[in-house]
């Protein structure tokens, strides 16, 4: 081991890479990974403390190209893994990835309950509106009337509202962006770790092979416009009146009911007791009641009452 | 034993000796209270079998409840006794009945000559004078309510007829009071100035007067060491604890959800913490979460939560994830039967994920083992870094058994691993353990593992190669081969050889243990060997079995297609020894000793 009288050497994002990433040239998914690093160079968080983790799907390949400790667990099921990280691990940053299949699907029952108890962790979802990894069958997000190989004569299944589905759920922190928007991605995530609590952010990602030009119209570059939402700055003007407050969640339901392609940024962030602080509360006390004993100790008094 | 001077079944082997001034020694009495669930059996037997376990006792218990829970039919059987005490008993020497019903279902399981003491004030119709059985009208109903006055209705006839027991059986009165006052004083002084009402009430009617003699049941040899006195589930949880489980997550089920309320609890106290997930897949998922983390983690479940469980498992095995799953057998498929025992996990337990998933499976065989097991569970889940199975089953879940206090003297608060990793550090060496490095822990080269399901190289990378699927599924498959080789061949109790050799495993214990004297009493030579390890199997026990002219394994599961049961289908697989066959059943009920005897009978001498 080197001399440890160093100052701790900067994270880069030299650092932070791993292998090259496996996905399609073009991928929406490169972005996300650009503006992840950029927000961790940024953020400078111990190496050794960032855990990634992620269930199965081409974005879930993502903490194969984070060089960080990682997971890549089975599909779905990446949040209840990484619950169980954040619960018992404080000291670490943990990150859970994946695609709309992962999350919303095969997952949708693990997200709901890992945002109703609000894990202190923070979850991007690249939405693609199509299973990639699998080759274009039917998304929970694919639109009414998207042809695909498990509908080939277009969906008919009326795909979810994942924003309504995140406030609902009780994520304290839910925010929307776009990969072509790497600025705004990187504010949302900065805002999501930051976030204490289970904070969401969803990610409008392209499939260049199987859902090519999907985002376009929230994309500048590609004729669309790209409407961030104005949030409000408390300042007693008559403007402030429109803008949107992220506290509430009726507000939050209301946008996320705007005509696709709707609004970006926050659309509700809430100051919620995470699981982690009440856990610990009752730990404490807990432990306070036994005094503090060691194990063996807490462990005779147990076969005692058993005489 | 056997009550009634006139029956002399030839089952018993210690009759009652000299009864001087109406009183009759007894090595061991079973004692089955019948009622419903709500009247609180449960309490009597758990009172007697701490008092059995405080008073140099053997205690075996056997309960019964309705998977639904208002009202409905229940059971407790204690068996206590001074000599070993292997099984719950086939048949009771008393039955207390409640109900008519009670009676109705339950006189046939009195030994003939037994005393059954029935609530005259609800059991209207007894068959007397048949099998030799005494027979004693008591109104336990209306005296108990005489007793503590009218308010408290029908509670309290349960601590009634404890007090009814302590005076025929001579108990120790004093010991038995501290213990209501202890257990009952945390519920109020009025629950318990109540409860002495009745006890007392019941201690005062002449019960012997009525049968005719009291009886004194003889303590054992004072053992080493304090005894303790729990049931199965609780012994599970205490030995996770002790083998250094701090974090774990579980979904409710009958029988497994006492092991997670009871962790749920326990935990904090310790540091730690126990989940309830959203579902099964959640727990698991959650529980390598913890695992992955640095702790030595539990999930667990019954039938139909293992199979939820199944894909994470596998997983666990291909990540070389140390987990440790404890699975309340009960019966099956699908919800089958609840709240009834069965063996019928075991192929499941050993092959029930996808694709080859080798991973360790023990079972307990009787309640201190529970906790036992427990600790080696935790202790192999960490040198092999594999899921680890435990298949305990509903019968031991919830029976209550004293054992000697264990020695708390090597357990140690558990310390996370955060070494720092050099340049040398593989997560997969081809020639070595997997040593994981949690989260948290520093790579000295900078260079971060990914923990992953799918193929991979030393280093986690995706990989495949068809060389290193074929290296890395060997090295799967010979660690635990190389546990294998650790294992000791179990000890023969019995016969050394001869005509048949019971193998068993799990709960079977003391019924398989307490049949080996009675068929040898049949010019049968048997021995019986039981298996704590199922996957992997000690090596070496061909030469067991060619000491023997039958091999017969005794299992609570069904005979299948091929006529072996799942046990016995895995050993003839293994020796390609048509000698090994099966006594299979799916009654949903224990092994009654007589049962074994039987069966063993007909395979040795066919009629
Ligand atoms: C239990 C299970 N079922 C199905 C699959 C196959 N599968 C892998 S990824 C995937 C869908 C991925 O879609 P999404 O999560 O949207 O990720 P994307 O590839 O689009 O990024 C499916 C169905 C699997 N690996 N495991
Ligand atoms: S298939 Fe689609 S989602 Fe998957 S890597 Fe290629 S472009 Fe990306
Ligand atoms: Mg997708």
């Amino acid at each position: 081991m080197s001399s440890t009288t160093d100052e701790p050497k900067k994270l880069t994002k030299k650092d932070l890479s791993a292998d090259h990433p496996t996905w399609c040239p073009g991928c929406g998914d490169f972005a996300v990974l650009a503006a992840f690093f950029k927000v961790l160079e940024k953020l400078q968080i111990p190496h050794e403390k960032i855990c990634t983790i992620a269930g199965i799907g081409c974005s879930s390949r993502f903490p194969y190209f984070v060089n960080s400790h990682g997971v890549h667990f089975i599909h779905g099921r990446a949040l209840p893994l990484a619950s169980g990280v954040s619960l018992s691990r404080p000291d670490l940053h943990v990150f859970a990835f994946g695609g709309d299949g992962d999350g919303y699907s095969i997952g949708g029952n693990h997200l709901d309950h890992a945002a109703r108890k609000n894990i202190n962790l923070t979850y991007v979802v690249m939405d693609n509106f199509v299973y990639g990894l699998t080759k274009k069958q039917t998304s929970p997000t694919s639109p009414e009337g998207f042809k695909s190989k498990t509908d080939p004569t277009g969906a008919i299944d009326r795909p979810i509202n994942p924003m309504k589905k995140l406030v609902y759920g009780g994520a304290s922190f839910v925010g929307r962006t776009h990969a072509a928007q790497v600025k705004h991605m990187m504010e949302m995530f900065e805002r999501a770790i930051k976030h204490p609590g289970f904070s969401v952010v969803e990610v409008q990602s392209e499939c260049v092979v199987f859902y090519p030009g999907i985002f376009d119209n929230a994309n500048p570059r590609k004729g669309g416009e790209f409407e961030i939402i104005e949030e409000k700055k408390w300042d007693d003007t008559e403007e402030d009146k429109a803008r949107h407050d992220v506290t509430d969640e009726n507000a939050a339901y209301e946008l996320a009911s705007l005509q696709y392609p709707g609004k970006f940024g926050v659309f509700y962030e809430a100051d919620r007791p995470t699981k982690n602080q009440l856990e610990q509360q009752w730990i404490d006390a807990s432990r306070e009641k036994v005094g503090d004993k060691p194990s063996a100790e807490i462990l005779a008094d147990r076969f005692a009452s058993m005489k | 034993m056997s009550v009634s001077a006139t029956s002399d079944s030839p089952e018993t082997s210690e009759g009652p000796s000299g009864s001087a001034e109406g009183v009759t020694e007894l090595q061991n009495a079973i004692i089955r209270f019948a009622g419903n669930s709500q009247d609180g059996i449960q309490t009597i037997g758990a009172f007697l079998a701490k008092l059995a376990g405080r008073s140099a006792r053997e205690v075996m218990t056997y309960m019964t409840i309705p998977s639904t829970i208002s009202g409905g039919p229940s059971i407790f059987q204690v068996h206590l006794g001074s000599g070993e005490v292997l099984s719950a008993g086939d048949e009771s020497d008393f039955l207390v009945a409640f109900y008519q019903h009670s009676y109705d279902n339950h006189i046939a399981s009195l030994k003939d000559g037994g005393i059954c003491i029935y609530d005259s004030d609800h059991v209207e119709e007894v068959k007397k004078g048949e099998r030799g059985i005494v027979h004693v009208g008591i109104p336990i109903t209306s005296t108990t309510v005489e007793a503590i006055g009218g308010s408290a209705r029908d509670r309290g006839k349960n601590i009634f007829v404890l007090g009814l027991i302590t005076q025929l059986f001579q108990l120790k009165k004093e010991k038995l009071v501290s213990l209501i006052e202890k257990q009952l004083g945390r519920k109020g002084e009025s629950v318990l100035r109540n409860a002495m009402l009745a006890f007392d009430s019941g201690f005062a009617y002449p019960v012997g007067d009525i049968v005719g003699q009291q009886f004194d049941l003889k303590e054992g040899v004072e053992k080493a060491g304090d005894q303790v006195t729990t049931d199965g589930n609780t012994a599970i949880t205490l030995g996770l604890i002790a083998g250094g489980v701090r974090y774990g997550a579980g979904y409710p089920i009958t029988p497994w959800s006492t092991i997670m309320e009871q962790l749920r609890s326990e935990l904090p106290k310790y540091g730690g913490l126990f989940v309830q997930a959203e579902d099964e897949l959640g727990a698991v998922a959650m529980a390598i979460g913890f695992a992955y983390s640095g702790h030595v983690a539990i999930t667990g479940s019954s039938g139909p939560g293992l199979s939820l469980k199944m894909e994470a498992l596998g997983y666990a095995t291909m990540a070389e994830i140390p987990l440790v799953v404890i699975n309340v057998q009960r019966g099956g498929p699908s919800t089958g039967l609840p709240t009834s025992v069965e063996q019928s996990d075991l192929m499941q337990a050993i092959y029930g994920s996808h694709g080859d998933a080798p991973r360790i499976v023990i079972a307990p065989k009787n309640v201190e083992d529970c906790y036992y097991t427990a600790i080696e569970a935790c202790e192999v889940a960490k040198e092999y870094s594999c899921p680890v199975i435990v298949l305990t089953d509903q019968a031991l879940a919830s029976r209550i058994e004293a054992f000697s206090e264990p020695d708390l003297s090597s357990v140690v608060d558990p310390e996370l691993d955060q070494e720092i990793r050099g340049e040398e550090f593989k997560p997969y060496p081809l020639d070595g353990l997997t040593k994981h490095a949690p989260p948290g822990a520093p790579m000295a080269e900078g260079k971060y593992p990914v923990v992953t399901g799918l193929e991979h190289d030393e280093w986690g990378h995706p990989s495949g190669n068809p060389e290193m699927h074929q290296r890395m599924m060997a090295r799967r498959r010979n660690k635990l081969k190389a546990m294998a080789e650790t294992l000791s061949l179990p000890e023969i109790y019995g016969d050394e050889s001869g005509d048949v050799l019971l193998v068993g495993w799990g709960s079977t214990w003391g019924p398989i243990r307490e049949s080996v004297s009675r068929i040898q009493s049949r010019d049968i030579s048997v021995g019986a060997i039981h298996l704590r390890h199922l996957n992997p199997l000690p090596n070496g026990l061909e030469k067991l079995f060619a000491s023997y002219k039958h091999v017969v394994v005794v299992e609570m599961n069904d005979e299948g297609l091929y006529g072996s049961g799942q046990l016995a289908t895995l050993l003839r697989s293994r020796y390609c020894d048509p000698k090994i066959t099966s006594i299979c059943k799916t009654d949903g009920l224990t092994y009654k000793v007589r049962e074994i005897v039987e069966k063993i009978e007909a395979i040795v001498s066919p009629a």
